[in-house]
């Protein structure tokens, strides 16, 4: 069981409160991941990542395990805390403004 | 509220649907438009670009929603606003979709950014066009769930076209209440396009706009057309407010004329038409295309009642000093009460109405977030 933190509006989109938590078959990895919580969440589709390219959106990111995942390639396998689900996978939208 | 308000007058209602920086809000009255009930924030902290109404089915609204963190979605309501459901977000471009030219000039390629405008079929309240950014236009023929591209727009001359400072967005969609195969779309910096065959093929039909800020102020396309409106009873006489310029066609597009006339800027952006009357039209100078608020500070709509050419200021109830807002190209419509009622909101919040044809007005709200667009539903 993958635990995901969610930002807020995407919360409110998807009409959840608190993590989601989401089974993922096979290794897990933010491909398999995204498209788990889409799975599950299908109105969370193209907010994250791009519907034609996959890629991450610019301004979301991915943090686990006080690192940075934002740039790792989408089948890296997630930090074992996050697979086993002592972790949470936290996507956020960027700091904006001045 | 809504319905106790029409019970108690026995008239009409009206539905003002505005799209501001931070979220939708309705604002509903009954037929006098006196007193107004506010609802909203719908969508808080999101972008609200526009939304809109089936002429066929009042209920049926359909909301463009996006921030640059999360981009686009479609929210789609079945009961006048009360709930909403998000629909399908996915604007593919059609094939490959090559390239159009970049600020340097360079070939750059053709990318998504959001829906600036949605106009719901004249006919069948599933069916549903939305104009984006990079310009392109889409349809929806299963009430916003799937979305595909008519390509013959973007193939009669996309890779010509060229942003402008505003992004390069498909902003105006005109339909022809006598003709379900033609259609008007507008294009920032690049013109306006019609079609005669339900949006398979298009041509541009810019003949007549003169534009000193392009190479050949006479092109075919390149343009930088702000808006136009028409009369559903005339579908042939179009209104423009181009960057710089009030225009006019009685030919559906195929020729225009200057009717900017004796308006103290012809710059601005919404154009309007009077309900019953197609020869009245509504506009609202800002100073410059670098200055973008109105002249001397006096918010000033303007009307001409000789279809272009002698236009009068109308400022009763609106700030003469001091002001210093816009008004945008969507943010700007009218109701089909009697008298004719007009709306506008501004980039300071402001949502203005006239109860009796712009003769004077009255702030039905003063603080919302800058205001991206108003529509206007009169309600059976």
């Amino acid at each position: 069981m993958i635990r995901v933190a969610l930002p807020e509006h995407l919360r409110t989109l998807a009409r959840i409160q608190g993590e989601v938590r989401l089974d993922v078959p096979g290794e897990a990895t933010q491909r398999s991941l995204l498209d788990a919580l889409e799975a599950s969440h299908p109105m969370l589709r193209g907010t994250i990542r791009d519907h034609v390219t996959q890629r991450r959106r610019a301004y979301v990111r991915f943090f686990a395990c006080q690192q940075d995942l934002s740039n790792e390639l989408p089948d890296t396998p997630l930090p074992g805390a996050v697979a086993s689900g002592a972790e949470p996978f936290r996507i956020l939208g960027a700091v904006a403004g001045g | 509220m809504e319905s106790k308000l029409r019970e108690e007058s026995g008239m009409s209602g009206i539905r003002v649907l505005v799209g501001t920086r931070k979220g939708a809000f309705l604002l509903t009255s009954d037929g006098k438009r006196q007193r107004w009930d506010v609802s909203g924030p719908h969508f808080g902290g999101w972008e609200i670009y526009h939304l809109k109404g089936s002429p066929t089915d009042p209920d049926r609204l359909y909301a463009s929603q996006s921030t640059s963190w999360f981009g686009q979605l479609i929210q789609r309501s079945s009961d006048g606003g009360k709930t909403w459901e998000p629909v399908g977000n996915k604007f593919a471009y059609d094939g490959v979709p090559g390239t159009h030219l970049w600020y340097d000039g360079t070939p750059h390629p053709w990318e998504f950014a959001r829906v600036w405008h949605l106009e719901p079929s004249l006919s069948d309240p599933d069916t549903v066009y939305a104009g984006v950014e990079d310009a392109a236009l889409f349809r929806s023929t299963d009430g916003g769930r799937t979305w595909r591209e008519l390509p013959g727009l973007r193939a009669c001359s996309g890779a010509q076209w060229q942003p402008g400072a505003g992004g390069m967005c498909l902003h105006t969609i005109v339909l022809d209440p006598t003709d379900p195969a033609r259609l008007v779309v507008a294009i920032s910096s690049a013109g306006a396009f019609r079609s005669d065959d339900a949006g398979k093929t298009w041509r541009p039909v810019n003949r007549g706009l003169r534009s000193e800020q392009i190479p050949n102020p006479t092109a075919e396309v390149g343009h930088c057309v702000h808006r136009i409106a028409m009369h559903p009873s005339r579908p042939d006489v179009l209104f423009m407010q181009k960057h710089w310029d009030v225009m006019r066609s009685d030919d559906a597009g195929q020729s225009w004329r200057e009717v900017s006339g004796n308006l103290p800027s012809d710059f601005g952006f919404p154009i309007e038409v009077h309900a019953h009357e197609p020869e009245t039209i509504y506009v609202v100078p800002i100073k410059s295309d670098s200055e973008h608020y109105p002249p001397e500070g006096k918010l000033r709509v303007y009307r001409s009642r000789t279809g272009g050419n002698e236009w009068e200021a109308l400022t009763k109830g609106l700030p003469q000093s001091d002001c210093y807002v816009n008004v945008l190209r969507d943010a700007m419509a009218v109701d089909s009460l009697d008298p004719c009622g007009v709306y506008f909101g501004t980039s300071g919040g402001q949502v203005y109405a006239s109860a009796n044809a712009g003769d004077r007005w009255d702030a039905i709200v003063r603080d919302l977030p800058p205001v991206l667009s108003v529509e206007v539903q009169t309600l059976p």
